[in-house]
């Protein structure tokens, strides 16, 4: 089957929420693309990107409803369907390409059960040709083992091959229309661009129309031929990439790719840098499971880590998923032990689990964790959430909690009416400014973020991580900033580490490292991040097939 | 993974033999602090002390506890489980009588309750917030919020005394054909399946719903898998854990709890040989019933375990 032609008219999508009215999510949604063509939706979370999307297979999530509008797929208008009809479409003319791979596989049933499953239901082959089918898909999209990888379980394959699994799932009954939401957006960047080259060149093979639902403008420049910026379920602006990219007419989508180029800022002024060491840590280890005689643990996640933050200086630390990121903020941070090597503060030895440690280290250390949701008790209001530290470390009465709480929220620029909300009150970037106000309500000397900007939308992110350096300016404090992103990192901190694999690649001055990588990782890394350029993921050159070796330059 | 599956039911048992052991102290013990002693019990108010004291020698009464404890255990362990004190008969023999009625009971109303409690509990699952959800809700919380005593006195009242269809007790030992088994299992099955069909139905719509709320069943859904598939071949595989540690809590309860049904219709199960055992302070007998309560809820448990590491891929590949 080649692609099909999409056209879309006037759709409008309804939500329930529990004891709510009905209101319009997604209004007046128009486009048109040409067979062959990739259509991309663009917007932050709650933009309706997913929503639209979903209708293209004439479903909508429990609580919403299509209102009106059709959705034509070459000559079938797809929201007149029956029941029957539209199962019919689903996974065979139109098929989905999950956001979350590891979610959507069923963890209970073989690889293989579910990446032909579509193409058996529907008939469209029997089980040897699906197989076979599937295998040669799996070869294409430069999975490992294609004879055999299908014989797993979900969890025994990575993140990525899961997704690239996905996407053999979706081509196998050769579709008029692939819709990928988010595809990419839980990877690695290393991976992405393994993924993305594997889904554009398939793609392009068959000749297939497509939606791609992204928030990262760099992605879409690589894959999409249209651009639809949404915002609250309306049309911002819809153009070809060039043009979105070039001259763009409408002011968020300007501030979109603001948000996605951010400034090569200058280091922040020495002013903080007082060389005064705060937080030493030398020739650290950290491992779970047994020791062995010689006491090293067996999985070493962790291993000769060295490193030193001044007061007010930043230490940015970038790596993969797995390369021990979060491992060194716990073991600062008391977590977790260290098995070798002890983590120094103040110039003082403190102790390595939480067990050793006085109320006044606790509170000089504050922790920030990626997610504001989990991080945050969804019982307690806003007040009470920052009441707490400074009850627990500063004793404070009524009327002086009531001064400093106030003093917090000016301080991350929240407005005071949000003070007896509670978290599922908020937005996303609300959350993350109530989480980053009870740490700094300690009044510490280093706060460690592990992806504070990770789970959110580009330009929310974006203003996250200005509160940050201003707080930095301001108050003096130290971050031992934890991200995947190298550009959140290059515009924070002052020093980077490079982690790979649980060793230190690269140390040194943010400028240096990043702007002249000695390490092979490093600049596979770098070189990984999407530009916002059409044509930049032909250019690159990198893919996972290139192992950097773990060993400092 | 047969090695590990191997290792896993050998530590099972053997902290299933240390908790039975506990079991067995902790019996020995709350009956020893019991008021008044089996010798006076068996005897009655109007014996004479010297009378009781005879009696104490000669059941080994006035040996210090820990010492009858330690001759309980041993003989427990060669398989000898004593005598009892009240009438003097083997305790095998008495829970030989009366453990095949309550096996057959329980198996009775496994045999009907699992598959219409699984069938509801889907069905419900599959119609979230529908009509047929809110009607097995309906049904579902009333079985559960009556009382069984209730339920069964009013089985007796409509079946026996009114319509006088079914006999209102259940003497096993007057079955000699299908007819007759079925009337007089009718009843006691009834009520029992009434408290764990519920129970296990709502455990079941609880544990299938999780699952299909989840994002592989979205992705079922928009491969175009009709709904019985999805629920049968997608959701259902998952939610098995759950579901079997439900059954087995229920189930468990077919053997020890079932006091009042066995009152009610006068059925000679191992429920009523308990209770009668506590009254009389009858040692032996109490501790073997307890063991088989313990033992019987210990095995569900763990198969109940079993069918949810054997499930997950995860769990089983381990």
């Amino acid at each position: 089957m080649q692609g099909e032609s999409l056209i879309v008219r006037d759709l409008d999508i309804c939500a329930t929420p529990p004891g709510e009215d009905e209101h319009t999510i997604v209004s007046q949604i128009n486009f048109a693309l040409k067979p062959g063509e990739v259509m991309a939706l663009i917007g932050e979370s709650g933009s309706g990107k997913t929503t639209i999307a979903l209708a293209m297979m004439g479903y909508a999530r429990r609580g919403c409803r299509i209102a009106g509008g059709s959705v034509q797929l070459g000559e079938t208008d797809v929201l007149s369907l029956s029941p029957v009809e539209t199962r019919a479409l689903r996974g065979h003319r139109v098929t989905y390409i999950a956001q979350s791979a590891a979610a959507a596989f069923n963890p209970s049933r073989r690889l293989m059960d579910q990446v032909i499953e579509g193409a058996l239901i529907h008939g469209v082959m029997d089980r040897q040709q699906a197989q076979q089918k599937a295998i040669q898909l799996f070869g294409e999209l430069a999975l490992p083992d294609p004879e055999h990888i299908g014989n797993r379980y979900p969890h025994q394959v990575s993140g990525g091959q899961l997704q690239r699994l996905m996407a053999a799932m979706a081509l196998i009954t050769d579709p008029a229309l692939v819709i990928l939401d988010e595809p990419t957006t839980a990877l690695d960047v290393t991976t992405q661009v393994d993924v993305l080259r594997a889904f554009k060149r398939v793609m392009h093979e068959r000749g297939t129309t497509a939606l791609y639902v992204s928030h990262d403008l760099a992605v879409v420049a690589q894959i999409a031929d249209h651009v639809l910026v949404l915002k609250a379920g309306e049309e911002q602006e819809q153009g070809s990439v060039a043009q979105i990219l070039e001259q763009p007419d409408h002011a968020y989508t300007r501030s979109l790719l603001a948000a996605a180029r951010p400034p090569a800022q200058a280091p922040i002024s020495n002013k903080h840098r007082t060389g005064e060491e705060l937080l030493r840590i030398d020739d650290l280890q950290v491992g779970y499971g047994h020791c062995n005689r010689r006491g090293e643990p067996d999985n070493i996640v962790l291993d000769h880590i060295q490193l030193r933050i001044d007061r007010g200086q930043a230490l940015g630390v970038i790596g993969e998923s797995g390369s021990g990121k979060s491992t060194l903020a716990r073991a600062v941070s008391g977590l977790v032990a260290p098995s070798r090597g002890a983590v120094q503060f103040n110039r003082r030895e403190i102790s390595p689990t939480l067990r050793g440690r006085t109320p006044d280290q606790f509170r000089r250390i504050q922790i920030v964790f990626q997610s504001a949701d989990n991080a945050l008790n969804p019982a307690h209001t806003v007040r009470r959430l920052l009441s707490r530290p400074l009850e627990t470390y500063f004793h404070m009465n009524r009327d002086a909690r009531q001064r400093r709480i106030e003093e917090l929220m000016d301080l991350v620029k929240l407005p005071r009416t949000l003070l007896d909300r509670k978290p599922r009150e908020l937005s996303g970037g609300q959350k993350q400014r109530v989480n980053l106000a009870r740490a700094l309500a300690a009044e510490p000397d280093l706060i460690l973020c592990d992806e504070v900007t990770s789970a959110l939308d580009t330009v929310v992110g974006a203003a996250i991580l200005e509160l940050l350096a201003e707080l930095r300016r301001e108050l003096g404090v130290a971050y031992l900033f934890i991200s995947h992103n190298i550009s959140t990192v290059r515009s924070l901190c002052d020093d980077v580490m490079v982690l790979y694999q649980g060793k230190c690649v690269e140390f040194g001055p943010c400028s240096t490292v990043l702007n002249r990588p000695q390490h092979d990782y490093t600049r596979k890394l770098i070189g990984s991040v999407p530009e916002l350029q059409p044509g930049w993921l032909e250019a690159c050159q990198w893919s996972t097939h290139t192992q950097p070796s773990t060993v400092a330059v | 993974m047969r090695d590990s599956l191997f290792g896993l039911v050998l530590g099972r048992l053997a902290s299933s033999l240390i908790t039975l052991l506990l079991v067995s102290l902790v019996i020995f013990a709350i009956t020893s602090l019991l008021p008044g002693d089996t010798a006076q019990q068996v005897l009655g108010q109007f014996a004479t002390p010297e009378q009781v004291e005879a009696l104490r020698t000669q059941l080994g009464l006035d040996q210090p506890p820990l010492l009858r404890y330690w001759q309980w255990l041993s003989g427990f362990a060669t398989g000898d489980l004593g005598r009892s004190a009240s009438n003097g008969m083997d305790v095998i023999q008495l829970v030989n009588d009366r453990l095949p009625n309550s096996l057959l009971l329980a198996a009775i109303t496994t045999v009907i309750s699992v598959p219409v409690a699984l069938i509801m509990g889907i069905a419900a699952a599959m119609r979230r917030g529908g009509v047929l959800d809110r009607t097995l809700n309906l049904i579902t919380l009333s079985m559960v919020a009556v009382p069984e005593f209730l339920v069964a006195t009013l089985a007796v009242l409509i079946f026996a005394v009114q319509l006088g269809w079914l006999p209102a007790l259940s003497y096993v030992s007057t079955v000699d054909s299908l007819g007759a088994f079925m009337k007089v299992y009718a009843m006691p099955v009834l009520t029992l399946c009434s408290v764990l069909i519920a129970q296990m139905a709502r455990m079941t719509r609880a544990a299938l719903i999780d699952q299909l709320d989840s994002a592989y069943i979205e992705m079922a859904r928009l491969k175009g898998v009709p709904p019985m598939r999805r629920v049968l071949r997608h959701a259902l595989p998952n939610a098995i854990g759950p579901i079997a540690n439900a059954v087995a809590l229920s189930l468990s309860y077919l053997l020890g709890g079932v006091i009042i049904v066995e009152t009610i219709f006068n059925y000679p199960g191992i429920a009523s040989l308990m209770v009668d055992a506590v009254s009389n302070r009858d040692l032996a007998l109490v501790q073997a019933c307890a063991m088989i309560f313990c033992g019987a809820y210990l095995l569900l448990v763990m198969l109940a375990d079993l069918c949810a590491i054997l499930s997950n891929p995860r769990l089983r590949n381990r």
